[in-house]
């Protein structure tokens, strides 16, 4: 439902996004992942039509961003980053006038806008206005600004940010409530929202796509992917790290000693799975054990080592 | 027209959910007749028409008008609702139509509220009446030639001060260009034709023309092309930042 071909833009001499290309279906949820000014925002803004690309092509459901923008943009529910509103309406005001503006009037306009307030949990604050609100009451009158046509195409500039837990857990669970008939392109910060809601994790990086996959095929690069933790009585430290090092499947390992227990890290050889070995290990040598699992892999880990690997080999190549 | 109505019911309300209109109104009353009866001598004169009272328009609106024009996109674009606004499924021409025509009816409201007057010289004696309408009329045809300058202009920049100074610098400029300050200065080298073109920019001259009660087609027409060229060049410019970024 959104095709992005060889999308550009340059900013003068800076390149925001390059020659990027995405296609996104319904059904998904991608999670846009990127360090700051990485080109998340100015991606999201030229595919809703608020910048003009310097190259490339834009189609939301078929329509052609630059050419049929107003079918486009009727197609999309976009929240900004930051949720902004205007202030001096009460949130019932403001999301009456979106739903005008989105072509809605008299009974049904009220209809939408209170299904939308339903969803976002914002009945009691309706009548308040808008710059009056918290920063999390602010960000769902954007989120229920966004969903109120209930567009086939939601477009959310880091959607949970500024809210507490439990507004997280909510806004995650609309999300993924209407994932099965929507596209969906969610830029975020939070890596445990990407394992969360996300159907499809997309790293960029210096305006290029680095990374593309699930959140399990992300996990899989991990070097702590299958990588089984081991904690033990420090005295134990050298005998059990000797052993743990000499098994087939245990390509390395890190330990961290940390007062009286010692935690050995054990990393697989490509495609083993320690665990296996490890615990039958620990059984035979009637370890003490305090703890033991093996990961899935860590988010932060993968995205630091590519979006750091590739930037120090621009430099190197550059030189 | 559907989507300029939505634009213009918010932008027109926004008005009167801040002090923002209830200031403006006031001052504007305020600065009305403090000018027309203490600066203009609107008794000593003994004449009972307004053209005292309409005199001081073009000079009232160098400053107020751009004081209501300088927000419109500044504003917008200072708080990031410039966004929403243009990710909406809404023309852009409709957009700056929606905005203008609401500040413009603002200032409609405000200038209705100065009919006391009218009912002061209408019971004092026997103004000319149709004067007065075709003033009425001409002078909100030159509030709307200033907003639209300042429209423009507030589109350029985020920082509403600059705006504001911009604004009234321009208007200034449109409302002198008949005067020897303005004319003096091309006409050492520039040829007659272009010092004509330039004089007949003036608003002062053909605010004037209206205000003698004779409401001409070719000031009706100037400010309307006024108003419409520099609409068209905000929907630019608008559209131009979208590209720059």
């Amino acid at each position: 439902m959104i095709e992005i071909e060889g999308l550009t833009k340059r900013f003068g001499p800076y390149t925001a996004v390059s020659n990027l290309s995405l296609t996104v279906n319904k059904g998904e949820v991608l999670g846009f992942l990127g360090p700051n000014g990485a080109g998340k925002s100015t991606t999201m803004k030229m595919v809703t039509g608020y910048l003009a690309a310097t190259a490339g092509r834009v189609r939301v459901c078929g329509h052609d961003v630059e050419t049929d923008e107003l079918a486009a943009q009727a197609a999309i529910g976009y929240l900004p980053e930051g949720a902004p509103a205007y202030g001096d309406m009460t949130a019932r005001q403001f999301l009456l006038f979106i739903a005008e503006v989105r072509g809605f009037k008299g009974a049904e306009a009220k209809a939408r806008v209170t299904a939308a307030v339903e969803k976002t949990e914002l009945e009691g604050v309706l009548d308040q206005p808008i710059e009056t609100l918290s920063k999390g009451f602010k960000r769902r009158v954007g989120l229920a600004q966004a969903i109120l046509h209930d567009p086939p195409v939601l477009i959310m500039d880091e959607p949970t940010d500024g809210l507490d837990p439990n507004q997280k857990h909510a806004v995650r669970n609309l999300i993924r409530g209407m994932a099965k008939e929507k596209a969906i392109i969610i830029s975020t910060h939070l890596l445990e929202e990407v394992d969360g809601m996300c159907t499809r994790a997309v790293i960029i990086d210096r305006g290029q796509i680095v990374a593309d996959g699930t959140p399990a095929e992300l996990l899989a690069r991990s070097r702590y992917h299958n990588a089984v933790t081991i904690v033990l009585p420090a005295t134990m430290r050298a005998d059990a790290l000797m052993k743990v090092k000499n098994l087939a499947s245990v390509a390395g390992t890190e330990v961290t000693v940390n007062g009286d227990t010692v935690t050995v890290t054990a990393f697989p050889r490509k495609g083993a799975l320690p665990i296996e070995d490890i615990s039958a290990l620990a059984v035979r040598e009637k370890w003490d054990v305090k703890e033991l699992h093996a990961e899935p892999g860590r988010l932060d880990e993968v995205f630091r080592a590519i979006t750091t690997h590739d930037a120090a080999k621009t430099k190197a190549s550059a030189a | 027209m559907k989507h300029i109505w939505p634009i213009f019911r918010r932008e027109f309300a926004a008005y009167f959910a801040t002090p923002l209109a209830y200031v403006f109104i006031v001052i504007f009353l305020f600065a009305m007749g403090a000018f027309t009866f203490y600066v203009g001598h609107f008794f000593d004169n003994n004449i009972a028409d307004l053209s005292v009272f309409f005199g001081f328009h073009p000079w009232l609106y160098l400053f107020l008008v751009p004081a209501i024009s300088m927000r419109l996109w500044a504003e917008e674009r200072r708080t990031g609702t410039m966004e929403l606004l243009l990710t909406l499924p809404i023309p852009l021409w409709a957009t700056v139509a929606g905005k203008f025509l609401a500040a413009w009816a603002f200032i409609a409201v405000a200038l209705a509220l100065t009919f006391p007057i009218w009912i002061t010289v209408n019971y004092l004696g026997s103004p000319d009446n149709g004067v007065i309408v075709a003033s009425y009329i001409g002078s909100l045809l030159m509030a709307g030639a200033y907003l639209a300058i300042g429209a423009c202009i507030s589109a350029t920049t985020q920082n509403q001060v600059i705006a504001f100074v911009i604004t009234v610098a321009v208007c200034f400029l449109f409302c002198v260009s008949g005067a020897p300050l303005v004319l003096d200065f091309f006409r050492a080298w520039a040829p007659l034709a272009l010092i004509n073109a330039i004089s007949s920019f003036s608003f002062l001259t053909h605010f004037q023309a209206i205000s003698q009660g004779v409401i001409d087609l070719r000031d009706l027409v100037f400010f309307f092309s006024l108003i419409a060229l520099f609409l068209t060049a905000n929907v630019v410019v608008v559209d131009l930042k979208k590209s720059g970024g």
